[in-house]
C-alpha cells in the first residue's frame, strides 16, 4: 500500500471510529452480550488515533484526542458508575465499588492502549500527565472524592462488627483498601488521610470503651490475657485486609488505650496485680506482663520497681527471720557464727537464684531487672545478724564448706556450684575488704592445722574471687597457698640436713612451717618459755634455715604450732595431740607432781587469758588430763593442777582442740586500721593529680576510688582529711575554705 | 631560752641616736621617737628578769599588777599580740620594743588606755581574724600542733566570748562533753571562728555537713540539734 499519501483522517469521522470502539469495551464491561475484540479490530482503533495524530496541520488532532480520552471516562462514569454506585448501600454498596473499580482499570488499560500513542510523545512534549494517570483521576475526582467518606465509615463498621465476633467478607474489604492504595497512585496519602487515621480513631475509642468495663471487672492476670489477644487479633487484621504500614499505629493505639492509660491500675490491683503476682509465684503471668509492658514507653519501670520491693522485702524477712532465731541463742554462744547463721546464708543464695531464674526468663534478661535485682540485694546483703556482720557470715560460710568435716555429703560438682554462688553475692556487699580478712584468717587456720578438705576447691574459689574483685584481693591468699607448698619442699630439705648432720638431731620428729610475713594475718608472737625438749628443735633449724638464707630473720609462732605428746597413764600409754602451749604446760608435770596457776604462769611466761584457756582444755573438758583442785567448771587463779594419771580413753589418740581466740574484734580493728590508710592513700593520690579540689568532689572521688573494697563513711573521710591537713600535706584555700590544695 | 646579750648589744646600736634608721613612720620627728623608745626601754627594764635579759612570767605578774590587768584578761593577749611574742608567759626586748612602739605606748599609762582602745579596734574582721590566729600559735608549746582541750576552753573565752557570747558557752561545753578528739588543732580552731561568722546562731538552719567544716563542729551540731529536739 502506498505509505506517503495517506488519506487525512477528519476529526468528527476518525472520532466516530473511536466511539464505537468504546462503546463495545462499555458494553463488555457491563456484560452485555458482546463479542471481545479480535486482533484486528485493536489494531484499527489503534491506527486510528496514530494517524491522526501524524496529520499534517491543522489535521493532527492530539490535542483533541487527549481530551476527548478524557471526556470518554468523564462520560461513562457520570452515565454509569455514580448512579450504579448511589443507589446502593453498606455492603452492596462495597461490592458495586470494588466491582466498578476493577472495571475502571480494565477500561484504562483498553483505552490507553487504543490511545498509546499520545503516551508516546505529546504527553512528554506538553508536559502533560500519561494517560493511565489521567483515567485513574477520573474516577478519583468524579467517584472517590463523592464516595470515599461513607466506604470509610462502612468499613470501620464491618471491621467493629469482625472485633464483636461476626464474620465478615475480609476479601471485599481487602479489595476496597486496596482500593485506597491505588487510588493514591504511587503515595499512601489517601490512605491514610482518608482511611487510617479514622480507623486508628475509632479503634481507640472501641479499646477504651472495652478497658474501662475490662479494668474494674477483672482481675490483673485475666486483664492480660484479654490484652494479648486484642493485640494478636488486631495483628492479623492487619494481615489479613489492612495495609501492612497501619500494623504499628494500630497496635499503639490498642497498647495505650489498654495498657498505657490503666498502667498503674493494672500493676496495683488489689489481689492480682504485680506484688501479688510475685508473692504467687505467677511466672506465666510475670511473663506476660513483660511482653506487654515492654512495649509501652517505660512500660517496664514500674514494673521493675516492684519487683526491687518485693526482692528486697523477702531478703529482709530473712535477715529479720535470722535475727530472731539469734535472739534464742545462748548468751555466752552470742558472738560465735552458728548454724542458723549458715542456714542463712543458704536461703540468701537460694533467694538469689530464684530471683535471678526470673530475672532470665520471665523479665529476658532485661537490663533494668538486673539493676533492679543488684539494688534490692545490696540493700539486705550488708545488713548482720546477731552481731556478725555480712562479711563474716559469708566467710564463715565457706570456711565451712572448704574444712575438712565440713561439706563431705556434697558433690564436688555441689560445692563448685555453692562456691560460685558465695562470691556472685560478694558482689553485693560493700565491706569488701572485711570479707577478705575474715577470709583470710581461716584460711589460715585450714591451712596451719591441716583442716582443709581440698586443695583443687581452695585454688578454685581463690580464682574465682581473683575474677570477681581483682588480682590485688587475692595475692595475699595465694602467697599463703604458696607458702604451703614450699614449706614442704623446705621440710624435705630439712629432713635431709638432719640425715647428713647426725650431731643436729633434736631428738623429737619436727616439721616447720615457714610463712611469708606479708601473705599471712599478723600473729602476736609471745615469748613463751619452751620446754627443754623444744629448744633444740628450735635451735637445730635455725642452723638449717642460715644455710638456706641469711636474709631473713624468723619469729616463731608458738600460739600455731601442734605436738603429738605420749601420754603414760596408768592404764595404758596413750598419744595425744595438742597445741605446743598446751604441749608446754603438760610438760612442765614431768618435773612437778603438783603446780599451781600462778607457777604454770610464771613458767610458761603466757598471759592470763592463754593460761585461762589451756588450762581449761586440759582439766575441764572433754579429756581431763590434769586433775583440777578445786574441781570447778571455770579456772580461777588459785587452782592447783596435778598429772591425771588414771586418765584413760578407749581410743589409742586423742586430739584435745584449744579453742581459738575470737578473732572478730582484732579483724574489725584491722580493717578498720588498713581503712585509714587506704582512704590516707587514695586522698593523697586524688590531691596530688588534681592539685585543687572542692571538699565534696574531693569525697565523691575518693568514695569512686575505694568502692571496689569498701564503701567509706563521710565522716571517716573527713577526719583522714583534716588529720592530712595537719601533717602537711593538704591546706584549705585562703579565700575558699571549702577548697583544697596539694601540699608539695 | 636565754637570750644572747649579743642581740641586746646590736639592738640597742640600732635604736640608739641616729633616729632615720630606727623611724618608719615619716611624720614622726626624729627627736621624739628616741624618747619614746628610751622610755620603752626603761620600761622593758623594769620588768626584765636580770640573769636572762626577758621579761619572764614573773615580770608579767608585776606588770599586770602595775597596769590593774588580770593576766587572763583578753588586753593581755591583745599586747603579746601586738608585739607578736613567740612565747606565752616571755617578751623579749625586741618583741616589747615592737609591740610598744606599735602601740605608741611609753608609759603605764599609756599602755593601758592603748590595750583598751585595741580591744574595740581589733573587732575589725580582718584584725580579729589575725589576731584569733595569733591566740591559738601562742598557746602551744614548744614544736607541738595541737592545744590541750582545757586551755582551748580557757582561750575561746578570752578571745571569742565577748562577740559570741552563746556559741562560745555552747561549743566549750560541747567540748569538754565530746570524747572524740582529745586536742585541738589549728585548723578546727580557725573553724570555730568561721562558724560564729558564718552559721545562723542557734537554729543553725544553715549549716552544711557535707561541706569541708571539721568533723568536730559537724558532731557539735549533730550534738545541738539533738538537745534542742
Amino acid at each position: 500500500m502506498a505509505s506517503s499519501e495517506r488519506k487525512t483522517i477528519d476529526l468528527e469521522q476518525g472520532w466516530d471510529f473511536m466511539q464505537k470502539g468504546i462503546t463495545k469495551l462499555k458494553n463488555i464491561l457491563e456484560g452485555e452480550a458482546e463479542p471481545q475484540f479480535r486482533s484486528n479490530d485493536y489494531m484499527m482503533l489503534y491506527t486510528t488515533i496514530y494517524n491522526m495524530c501524524t496529520q499534517k496541520p491543522p489535521h493532527d488532532y492530539s490535542q483533541q484526542l487527549y481530551d476527548k480520552y478524557r471526556e470518554a471516562f468523564q462520560d461513562y462514569i457520570t452515565s454509569m458508575v455514580l448512579p450504579s454506585l448511589r443507589e446502593k448501600h453498606d455492603e452492596f454498596m462495597l461490592r458495586e465499588l470494588v466491582k466498578r473499580w476493577e472495571n475502571h482499570k480494565l477500561m484504562v488499560r483498553w483505552l490507553s492502549r487504543f490511545f498509546y500513542y499520545l503516551d508516546r510523545y505529546f504527553i512528554a512534549r506538553r508536559s502533560l500527565p500519561p494517560l493511565y494517570e489521567v483515567g485513574y483521576s477520573c474516577f478519583r475526582d468524579l467517584v472517590y472524592q463523592d464516595i470515599n467518606v461513607k466506604v470509610r465509615d462502612s468499613v470501620i463498621k464491618l471491621i467493629d462488627n469482625e472485633r464483636e465476633g461476626e464474620q465478615i467478607d475480609r476479601s471485599l474489604l481487602k479489595n476496597v483498601l486496596g482500593i485506597f492504595v491505588e487510588i493514591g497512585m504511587g503515595n499512601m496519602t489517601s490512605y491514610e488521610n482518608d482511611f487510617e487515621t479514622e480507623m486508628a480513631n475509632d479503634t481507640a475509642g472501641y479499646y477504651s470503651r472495652k478497658a474501662t468495663n475490662w479494668i474494674v471487672e477483672d482481675s490483673c492476670p485475666d486483664y492480660m490475657l484479654k490484652a494479648e489477644e486484642c493485640l494478636k487479633r488486631e495483628k492479623e487484621r492487619v494481615s489479613n485486609y489492612l495495609h501492612s504500614s497501619s500494623e504499628q499505629k494500630l497496635l499503639e493505639k490498642v497498647q495505650h488505650e489498654l495498657l498505657s492509660v490503666y498502667a498503674s491500675q493494672l500493676l496495683e490491683k488489689e489481689n492480682s496485680g504485680c506484688h501479688a503476682l510475685l508473692r504467687d509465684d505467677k511466672v506465666d503471668d510475670l511473663s506476660r506482663m513483660y511482653r506487654l509492658f515492654c512495649k509501652i514507653t517505660r512500660g517496664l519501670d514500674p514494673v521493675s520497681q516492684i519487683f526491687k520491693q518485693h526482692v528486697t522485702a523477702e531478703g529482709t524477712a530473712l535477715v529479720k527471720q535470722a535475727e530472731d532465731a539469734a535472739s534464742h541463742k545462748k548468751p555466752e554462744k552470742r558472738d560465735i557464727v552458728g548454724l542458723q547463721e549458715q542456714v542463712f546464708v543458704r536461703k540468701i543464695i537460694e533467694l538469689h537464684d530464684k530471683y535471678m531464674t526470673y530475672v532470665n526468663d520471665c523479665f529476658q534478661n532485661h537490663s533494668l531487672f538486673h539493676k533492679a535485682l543488684k539494688e534490692a540485694f545490696e540493700v539486705f546483703c550488708n545488713k548482720g545478724v546477731a552481731g556478725s556482720s555480712s562479711a563474716e557470715l559469708l566467710a564463715t560460710f565457706c570456711d565451712n564448706i572448704l574444712k575438712k568435716g565440713g561439706s563431705e555429703k556434697l558433690s564436688d560438682e555441689a560445692i563448685e556450684d555453692t562456691l560460685e554462688k558465695v562470691v556472685k553475692l560478694l558482689a553485693y556487699i560493700s565491706d569488701k575488704d572485711l570479707f577478705a580478712e575474715f577470709y583470710r584468717k581461716k584460711l589460715a587456720r585450714r591451712l596451719l592445722f591441716d583442716k582443709s578438705a581440698n586443695d583443687d576447691h581452695e585454688r578454685s574459689i581463690l580464682t574465682k574471687l581473683k575474677q570477681q574483685c581483682g588480682g590485688q584481693f587475692t595475692s595475699k591468699m595465694e602467697g599463703m597457698v604458696t607458702d604451703l607448698t614450699l614449706a614442704r619442699e623446705n621440710q624435705t630439705s630439712f629432713e635431709e640436713y638432719l640425715n647428713n648432720n647426725s650431731n643436729a638431731n633434736p631428738g623429737i620428729d619436727l616439721t616447720v612451717t615457714v610463712l611469708t610475713t606479708g601473705f599471712w594475718p599478723s600473729y602476736k608472737s609471745f615469748d613463751l618459755n619452751l620446754p627443754a625438749e623444744m629448744v633444740k628443735c628450735v635451735e637445730v633449724f635455725k642452723e638449717f634455715y642460715q644455710t638456706k638464707t641469711k636474709h631473713r630473720k624468723l619469729t616463731w609462732i608458738y600460739s600455731l604450732g601442734t605436738c603429738n605428746i605420749i601420754g603414760k597413764f596408768d592404764a595404758k600409754p596413750m598419744d595425744i595431740i595438742v597445741t605446743t602451749y598446751q604441749a608446754s604446760a603438760l610438760l612442765l608435770f614431768n618435773l612437778s607432781d603438783r603446780l599451781s596457776y600462778a607457777e604454770i604462769m610464771s613458767q610458761l611466761n603466757l598471759t592470763d587469758d592463754d593460761v585461762v584457756r589451756l588450762l581449761h582444755s586440759l582439766s575441764c573438758a572433754k579429756y581431763k588430763i590434769l586433775k583440777k583442785e578445786p574441781s570447778t567448771k571455770a579456772i580461777t587463779p588459785t587452782d592447783v593442777f596435778e598429772f591425771n594419771s588414771k586418765f584413760t580413753d578407749k581410743m589409742r589418740r586423742i586430739k584435745i582442740p584449744l579453742p581459738p581466740v575470737d578473732e572478730k574484734k582484732k579483724v574489725i580493728e584491722d580493717v578498720d586500721k588498713d581503712r585509714r590508710y587506704a582512704i590516707d592513700a587514695s586522698i593523697v593520690r586524688i590531691m596530688k593529680s588534681r592539685k585543687v579540689l572542692d571538699h565534696q568532689q574531693l569525697v565523691m572521688e575518693c568514695v569512686e576510688q575505694l568502692g571496689r573494697m569498701f564503701k567509706p563513711d563521710f565522716k571517716a573521710i573527713k577526719k583522714r582529711i583534716e588529720d592530712l591537713i595537719t601533717r602537711d600535706y593538704l591546706e584549705r584555700d585562703k579565700e575558699n575554705p571549702n577548697i583544697f590544695r596539694y601540699l608539695a | 631560752m636565754r637570750r644572747s646579750a649579743n642581740r641586746r648589744t646590736v639592738l640597742q646600736k640600732s635604736i640608739g641616736l641616729n633616729s632615720s634608721s630606727a623611724t618608719s613612720d615619716p611624720y614622726r620627728s626624729g627627736r621624739s621617737v628616741s624618747k619614746e623608745m628610751e622610755n620603752i626601754e626603761i620600761l622593758f627594764g623594769n620588768y626584765a628578769d636580770i640573769s636572762s635579759g626577758d621579761i619572764e612570767p614573773a615580770g608579767i605578774e608585776s606588770l599586770c599588777s602595775d597596769i590593774s590587768i588580770s593576766h587572763t584578761d583578753v588586753r593581755m593577749l591583745l599586747l603579746a599580740w601586738k608585739t607578736k611574742a613567740k612565747r606565752q608567759g616571755y617578751f623579749s626586748q625586741y618583741e616589747w620594743c615592737r609591740g610598744l612602739k606599735a602601740l605608741r605606748a611609753d608609759t603605764l599609762a599609756k599602755l593601758k588606755k592603748a590595750l583598751s582602745d585595741l580591744e574595740k579596734e581589733v573587732r575589725s574582721p580582718q584584725n580579729f581574724l589575725d589576731f584569733y590566729s595569733y591566740a591559738f600559735r601562742y598557746c602551744l608549746a614548744d614544736i607541738q600542733k595541737n592545744i590541750d582541750l582545757e586551755t582551748a576552753c580557757e582561750l575561746l573565752n578570752i578571745v571569742l566570748a565577748s562577740q559570741f557570747p552563746s556559741q562560745t558557752k555552747k561549743l566549750i561545753e560541747f567540748i569538754k562533753f565530746q570524747h572524740e578528739y582529745k586536742v585541738i588543732n589549728m585548723d578546727q580552731w580557725t573553724g570555730f571562728l568561721r562558724f560564729c561568722n558564718e552559721i545562723n546562731f542557734p537554729s543553725l538552719d544553715n549549716y552544711d555537713s557535707t561541706l569541708a567544716w571539721p568533723l568536730i563542729l559537724d558532731n557539735f551540731v549533730e550534738w545541738m540539734l539533738e538537745r534542742q529536739n
